[in-house]
């Protein structure tokens, strides 16, 4: 981030907001914090929180406007560049300078690296690839701007969050993902089984998606999550490009699959050959064994 | 109900794309293209309700080379009424179809942006993303343009009212629900629908479906880049791992790294 300039404000927005922006205010590297709490912002919709991002920048002229490319920045940020006239760059994963970034292409089989001439660099950051922020700052907690926020364009009606105990898949140490080999949604709590014993988050392949075994919100790779654990454990996928979008930044790689041609066995580091059914009654067990005896 | 369908011809989803060595961007010459699959899926649910009789006309836009009338093509194919093909002009010379990956999401947007006024649209609907820039900002960028909402993500779309849509979103945790007035531009999530097969009689059908064709530079839009690309290379190559026999020998290795503890 530095990179980008030494001056970091954070925006919080939302109904609830002034709490988060006291925690904001503590991590280390935030100068300032600008607090939109309006019950307006609740649920953050897209059309609501543009223009208090815009009113912002109007007043303190920043010379680059980020957001991490979750669902939300991915709403957000090219809205506001739209406004500003500036081409977006979005998932980037490495800041050269104020104007230099690298990004990937092509599901991620191509890494580009680009220079943005826009008057205001309008980003998105990939997660993965930049260290969380520590504690230890001291930044100024003040109101944002006033805003016209209109709420007729669009308005929130429910939403359907998938309940988990687990660690957040993005950012766990460890992830178990199932895919199309484990043929039920049944034998997917295998996965869960293991990853309760790891400690890990679990993720998807899309055809696990696809067959309903679990929530989409799970599904890692070019359109879904990208993560990039320590160790990523792969049961049952057979690495598709699309599915190695999503993971082949993580350590290391163990794949189990019974095709011993799987392309995922290109990027793993450690192979387990064998049919995941077999591997029900044994790996499972055996992960039992090592780790409770 | 009048819906604008955005589609763009990208490298096909199953090539394994190969980074020229003069490092300036991927070989797509006699590379396999086909309808970026996000783009079919908008096109499937705007033709669906159009046969459920909620949309009354489905247009396809393409922004790109001449080949991006393949894809449109393929579009009126699919069902498309119409079909606009906007050639992709940097100052007076046409961009080469190989150089159109270039061209910015802001620059498709503005294009866009300048049909929906000239023609009174209400949806616009597009893929959530392009599989080739994996930018995932044209929806956005052309509701920012327009200042109507947008519903991104979508993996459900109903008629909640007279003038208004009711879209299920995924996101991150889970799906959320909102409702959007209309006009809105909407983006097509993979799990909306399952889009169908063009049938060779709609095939010869499309070829008499109207097919509009104008430039970037008639709708007054510049499309000088932003974004300069300085360098396009290969990501690092993973060295591949041997084979363990067993669990518990997998389980030595794993700890053995210090992966896991027990």
């Amino acid at each position: 981030m530095a990179l980008l300039g030494s001056d970091v404000s954070v925006l919080v927005t939302g109904a609830n907001a002034s709490k988060v922006a006291e925690q904001v205010a503590k991590v280390s590297g935030v100068k300032k914090v600008l607090v939109a709490q309006d019950e307006k912002l609740k649920h953050n919709l897209p059309e609501r929180v543009a223009p208090v991002v815009l009113a912002s920048q109007k007043q303190f002229n920043f010379s680059s406007i980020v957001a991490g490319a979750s669902a939300f920045g991915r709403s957000v940020i090219p809205r506001v560049a739209a406004k500003l006239d500036c081409s977006p760059i979005s998932e980037v994963t490495e800041i050269h300078s104020a104007d230099t970034f690298t990004r990937t292409q092509y599901a991620g089989n191509a890494v580009v690296k680009v220079q943005s001439s826009a008057p205001v660099k309008v980003i998105t950051f990939r997660g993965t690839s930049f260290p969380p922020a520590q504690e230890g700052g001291s930044g100024a907690v003040e109101n944002a701007p006033s805003s016209d926020i209109k709420t007729d364009a669009s308005e929130f009606i429910s939403q359907e969050l998938s309940k988990s105990e687990r660690p957040d898949l993005t950012t766990a140490k460890i992830v178990v993902s199932g895919g199309r080999g484990l043929k039920s949604g049944e034998n997917f709590k295998l996965i869960y089984d293991l990853a309760d014993k790891l400690g890990a988050g679990v993720g998807a392949s899309r055809a696990a998606v696809d067959a309903g075994f679990v929530h989409n919100d799970m599904q890692v790779g070019q359109t879904g999550k990208i993560v990039a654990p320590e160790l990523y454990i792969a049961v049952g996928i057979s690495g598709a490009i699309q599915h190695l979008a999503g993971m082949k930044d993580s350590k290391v790689i163990v794949a189990i699959n019974k095709d011993p041609d799987a392309p995922i066995f290109q990027v793993s580091s450690v192979n387990l050959r064998n049919t995941v059914v077999f591997l029900r009654e044994w790996l499972w067990s055996s992960f039992h064994q090592m780790m409770f005896y | 109900m009048k819906v604008l369908v955005g589609v763009k011809r990208v490298i096909d989803y199953a090539v394994k794309v190969r980074v020229k060595p003069d490092k300036t961007g991927v070989v797509t010459e006699n590379v396999q293209h086909s309808m970026n699959p996000f783009d079919e899926i908008a096109l499937e649910e705007a033709v669906k309700m159009k046969e459920k009789k909620i949309a009354k006309e489905v247009v396809a836009i393409s922004l790109g080379g001449p080949k991006s009338q393949e894809v449109l093509r393929n579009a009126l194919a699919k069902g498309a009424d119409k079909a606009i093909h906007i050639e992709a002009l940097f100052l007076h010379h046409s961009i080469p179809d190989a150089d159109i990956p270039k061209v910015e999401p802001l620059h498709v947007a503005k294009a866009f942006q300048k049909v929906v006024e000239k023609e009174k649209f209400d949806v616009v609907f597009l893929g959530k993303q392009a599989i080739d820039d994996d930018a995932s900002q044209t929806a956005p960028l052309l509701a920012g343009l327009l200042d109507w909402p947008q519903a991104l993500f979508a993996s459900k779309v109903e008629k909640a009212d007279e003038g208004h849509l009711k879209v299920t979103r995924e996101i991150d945790g889970g799906l959320d629900t909102i409702k959007v007035k209309l006009p809105a531009v909407l983006s097509a999530d993979l799990r909306l629908n399952e889009p169908r097969y063009a049938t060779l009689p709609n095939i010869m059908k499309a070829k008499k479906k109207p097919l509009q064709k104008m430039t970037a530079k008639d709708l007054g839009v510049d499309l000088t880049p932003q974004t300069k690309t300085l360098e396009v290379s290969d990501p690092p190559v993973r060295k591949a791992g041997g084979f363990v026999e067993d669990v518990p020998t997998l389980i030595a290795k794993l700890k053995e790294k210090g992966l896991i503890k027990h």
